[in-house]
C-alpha cells in the first residue's frame, strides 16, 4: 500500500504502508482511583473527521486527554502511526477547551498563535520571524489576520475559537484533537470551522473533534465514536450513527459501571 | 563596592531584592500561586530556628548573635522548612481532600507558630535581635557578602527568565496545551517555584516572614495594570520592585527625612524603623497609583469612558428626539418648542437646557427664543442615530419576539453601542426579511407609536 501526506507548506511525502494513524488498546483511565473510561479499543485510518459523541460525563473530554497523555492511563496504551505515542507527540495538535484559560492574560492574539510553533522551536530558542509569519497565515486561514494584535480578552467566542485553532494550525499536525470547537461560537464560525476541518482532511489530515449536536454529526463526520464511560459504538457514520446506537449511548447511564466504579473509589467491595 | 556606606549597601541590597522579586512575582501572579510565597515565608520561620541550633550546636559557641551566623546555613534550614510546609498543603489537599485554602492557613499558622516559638526560646538564652530579625527584617545588618548573594540571586533570577520566558509564559498561559506538546510543566512549574522560593528565602532578613509575600505580589499587581503585554509587564514589575524597594528604604533610614529638610514620620517615639514595611508601603503606593490611574485599565479611565458613554447616551436622547419631532416636516427643518421636549422624556427643563446649549455648541442645532432646529450636520446625525434605534427595535420584535411595548427601552440600552458593522448586518438581515423600505434613504418606521414612551 502507497500513500501520500500532503505537509502544509506542499511538500508531498510517499511512504509505503501506512499504519492506522491512532490506535488505542485497551485503555482505561481513572480519577481519584475511580475508573471514567472503561477498556477503550480503537483503530482509526488516516485522513478522517471523527466525531465524539456522548452524554455529559460520558468521558469525551477524558478520552482526548488521555491519548494526549495530560492524565494518566490506568491500563493501555496509545499508538501514533503505529509507534507508541510519546514518540509522535510532535505529530499531535490540540485545540483544549475555550474555559480552559484565563482570557485576561497579558498576550495578544498573535502570542496566543505563535505558541503552537513552540513545539517545534524546543528549549530556549525564542520565536523569530519565520514563526511570526507561520502565525500570521494561520490567523489568515481563519479570517482573524486584523485580530493579530489585540488583547485576547477583547475578542468574541467564537473569535476566540478561531484563535485557538489557528494555535493548532501553526502546531502543522497530522492528527488534532479539538476539544468541543463549536461551543459557543456563531454561525459564521461553525461555518467556517467545518470548512477548515473539510481543509485538513483535504490534505489527508486526522481530526477528532468533541461534539455535542446531534443534528450536525452526519453532515460533518466521517466516522463517529459513540461514548459512554465505555466504547458504545464507533466506526463510519453512515452505519454507526443509528437510532438504536443513539439510544444505547444516551439511554440511561450504566449504573453497574457507575456503582463499580463507585466502589473503586471507595476501595469497598460491591455489595 | 567596597567605597559603600551602610546606607547605600542597604538601600543597593533591597533595590536588587526588589528586582528579584518582582521578576518571579509575575509569573507567580499570572499562574495564580501567589500565595505560595506567603506559605514559603511563614512556614520557614522553624527551619531557621533549628539551622541555628545545629549550627550553635556544632560550634559550641551558644550565645553567639543570631546574625552573626552563616546567612547560607539558615537560609538553607529556612529553604528546608518552607518545603516541607508546601509538601504538607500538597499532602493534605490530594489525601485528605481539605480543600487548597483551609490546608493553606492550617499549615501557615502552625509552622509560624512553632517558628515563633523555637525562636523566642532561643531568643532569651542568646542574644538580641533574632526573632525580630525575622519577623521584620533587619537590613541594616547587612553585610558586603550578602550585597554580593543579592547580585547572585537577582542575575540567576533574571537569567533564567530570559532564557526560559517563552516556556514560562506558556506554562502560565496554557499549562494543558503546553503538556500536549511536549512541555515538561511539572520541571517548569517547579523552577518557577524554585526561583521563587531562592527570592522569597534571601529575602527573609531583609523585609521578614511576615512582608516578604507583599513584596512578590506588588510589583507584579501593579505592573498589570499598564499593559497587555507580558514582556513589558515582567520589566514594570522588575523596575516597580526595585524602585518601591529602594524608596522605602531611604524612608525608613531617615534620609528622605535629610532631603526633605523635615520628617514627616516624626512622630511617636523615634525609634528605629524597620525598612521592611516603609518598602511594602512604598510598594502599595505604587500599586495605588496604578489602580487608580493607569490607561485603560485604571479606575480613573474607566470612570472617563463611563462617564463619556452617558453624555452620548444623553446627546443621542436629544438628538433623535428633535429628529423624530421634525420627522413629519421633513426635508423641512421645522423648529421645535423646547416645552414640548421636556413632555417628551424624563428630562428636568434645568437638564435639557444644558444639554440644548452643548449640542449647540457642536453645530447640532441653533436656538431661537424658546424653539430649536436643527442643523444640518444635526439632522444627519439624528436620522442616523433614529434609524440604527429602530433597526435594533425591528430586529428585537421580528427575530427576538419581545413584545412591542418592551422594545424601545431594550434598544434604548444597545443601541449607543451598536458597531456600524453589526447595524450593517442588522440591515441586510431586516431588509431580507422585506421588513424595510426599499428606498436605502427612507428610514423605517417605528414598532411602536412615537412619543407614547417613557413617561
Amino acid at each position: 500500500m502507497v500513500s501520500e501526506i500532503t505537509k502544509s507548506d506542499g511538500r508531498i511525502v510517499k511512504s509505503e504502508a501506512v499504519p492506522p494513524a491512532v490506535e488505542i488498546h485497551d485503555m482505561t483511565v481513572a480519577y481519584h482511583r475511580k475508573p471514567v473510561l472503561w477498556d477503550i479499543d480503537l483503530v482509526v485510518p488516516e485522513g478522517k473527521l471523527v466525531g465524539i459523541v456522548g452524554p455529559n460525563g460520558a468521558g469525551k473530554t477524558t478520552l482526548i486527554k488521555a491519548v494526549l497523555g495530560l492524565v494518566p492511563l490506568a491500563s493501555g496504551h496509545v499508538e501514533i502511526y503505529g509507534r507508541p505515542y510519546r514518540r509522535q507527540r510532535h505529530l499531535v495538535g490540540y485545540v483544549p477547551q475555550r474555559e480552559s484559560v484565563d482570557w485576561d492574560f497579558p498576550v495578544s492574539v498573535l502570542d496566543v498563535v505563535m505558541m503552537g510553533t513552540y513545539g517545534r522551536l524546543g528549549w530556549i530558542r525564542r520565536p523569530g520571524r519565520a514563526e511570526r509569519e507561520v502565525a500570521l497565515r494561520c490567523l489568515e486561514q481563519v479570517s482573524m489576520r486584523p485580530y493579530a494584535d489585540r488583547q485576547i480578552r477583547q475578542l468574541s467566542g467564537g473569535q476566540q475559537q478561531r484563535v485557538f485553532l489557528a494555535r493548532a494550525l501553526a502546531q502543522d499536525a497530522q492528527i488534532y484533537f479539538m476539544d468541543e470547537p463549536f461551543s459557543g461560537v456563531d454561525a459564521a464560525t461553525e461555518r467556517a470551522i467545518v470548512k477548515l476541518l473539510q481543509t485538513l482532511r483535504g490534505q489527508g489530515r486526522t481530526v477528532f473533534v468533541v461534539h455535542h449536536d446531534l443534528q450536525t454529526v452526519r453532515e460533518y463526520f466521517d466516522y463517529v465514536i459513540l461514548l459512554n464511560m465505555r466504547l458504545v459504538a464507533y466506526g463510519p457514520t453512515e452505519t454507526t450513527f443509528s437510532t438504536q446506537n443513539l439510544q444505547r449511548t444516551y439511554g440511561g447511564r450504566l449504573t453497574i459501571l457507575d456503582e463499580a466504579a463507585e466502589a473503586m473509589r471507595r476501595r469497598e467491595p460491591v455489595s | 563596592m567596597s567605597g559603600l556606606g551602610v546606607a547605600d549597601k542597604v538601600m543597593l541590597g533591597t533595590a536588587l531584592l526588589g528586582g528579584a522579586a518582582g521578576a518571579v512575582g509575575t509569573f507567580a501572579v499570572l499562574r495564580k500561586r501567589s500565595l505560595v510565597g506567603d506559605m514559603l515565608a511563614h512556614a520557614s520561620l522553624p527551619g531557621i530556628a533549628l539551622a541555628f541550633l545545629v549550627i550553635s550546636f556544632l560550634n559550641r559557641e551558644y550565645h553567639a548573635d543570631l546574625n552573626e551566623r552563616s546567612l547560607l546555613a539558615l537560609s538553607a534550614g529556612a529553604l528546608v522548612s518552607g518545603l516541607v510546609g508546601i509538601a504538607a498543603v500538597t499532602f493534605l489537599c490530594v489525601w485528605t481532600r481539605t480543600k487548597e485554602d483551609a490546608a493553606i492557613g492550617i499549615v501557615l499558622s502552625t509552622f509560624f507558630g512553632a517558628g515563633v516559638v523555637l525562636l523566642s526560646r532561643l531568643q532569651q538564652q542568646g542574644s538580641s535581635g533574632g526573632l525580630q530579625t525575622y519577623l521584620f527584617g533587619q537590613p541594616a545588618t547587612m553585610r558586603q557578602a550578602d550585597v554580593l548573594v543579592l547580585w547572585i540571586v537577582l542575575a540567576v533570577v533574571l537569567a533564567c527568565v530570559v532564557l526560559l520566558y517563552k516556556e514560562f509564559q506558556l506554562v502560565s498561559f496554557d499549562p494543558g496545551f503546553a503538556r500536549a506538546q511536549g512541555w515538561p510543566t511539572l520541571v517548569l512549574d517547579l523552577s518557577m517555584m524554585g526561583l521563587l522560593a531562592v527570592v522569597t528565602i534571601v529575602g527573609l532578613p531583609i523585609v521578614g516572614v511576615i512582608l516578604m509575600a507583599a513584596m512578590i505580589i506588588l510589583p507584579a499587581a501593579a505592573a498589570r495594570f499598564w499593559t497587555e503585554r507580558l514582556g513589558r509587564m515582567l520589566v514594570l514589575s522588575i523596575v516597580f520592585g526595585s524602585a518601591s524597594a529602594a524608596g522605602g528604604t531611604l524612608v525608613a533610614s531617615g534620609h528622605l527625612a535629610d532631603w526633605l529638610g523635615f520628617d514627616p514620620l516624626a512622630f511617636g517615639n523615634n525609634a528605629n524603623l524597620p525598612p521592611g514595611p516603609t518598602i511594602i508601603l512604598a510598594g502599595t503606593a505604587v500599586f495605588a497609583v496604578s489602580l487608580f490611574f493607569a490607561p485603560s485599565r485604571g479606575i480613573a479611565a474607566r470612570l472617563v469612558r463611563e462617564v463619556r458613554l452617558r453624555r452620548k447616551v444623553l446627546y443621542d436622547h436629544v438628538l433623535r428626539a428633535l429628529y423624530e419631532e421634525s420627522e413629519p416636516s421633513l426635508p423641512r427643518r421645522p423648529a421645535i418648542a423646547t416645552s414640548s421636549l421636556v413632555e417628551k422624556r424624563g428630562w428636568t427643563r434645568r437638564q435639557l437646557t444644558r444639554l440644548l446649549r452643548r449640542a449647540e455648541r457642536k453645530g447640532w442645532l441653533e436656538a431661537v427664543d424658546g424653539r430649536v432646529q436643527l442643523t444640518a450636520t444635526g439632522l444627519e446625525q439624528g436620522a442616523r442615530l433614529t434609524r440604527a434605534h429602530r433597526l435594533w427595535e425591528l430586529f428585537l420584535v421580528d427575530q427576538a419576539n419581545i413584545a412591542i411595548d418592551h422594545v424601545d427601552r431594550d434598544a434604548d440600552d444597545v443601541e449607543h453601542l451598536l458597531p456600524v458593522e453589526l447595524i450593517e448586518r442588522l440591515e441586510q438581515q431586516l431588509s431580507a426579511s422585506g421588513r424595510l423600505p426599499s428606498t436605502p434613504d427612507v428610514l423605517p418606521q417605528s414598532p411602536h407609536e412615537l412619543g407614547s414612551f417613557l413617561t
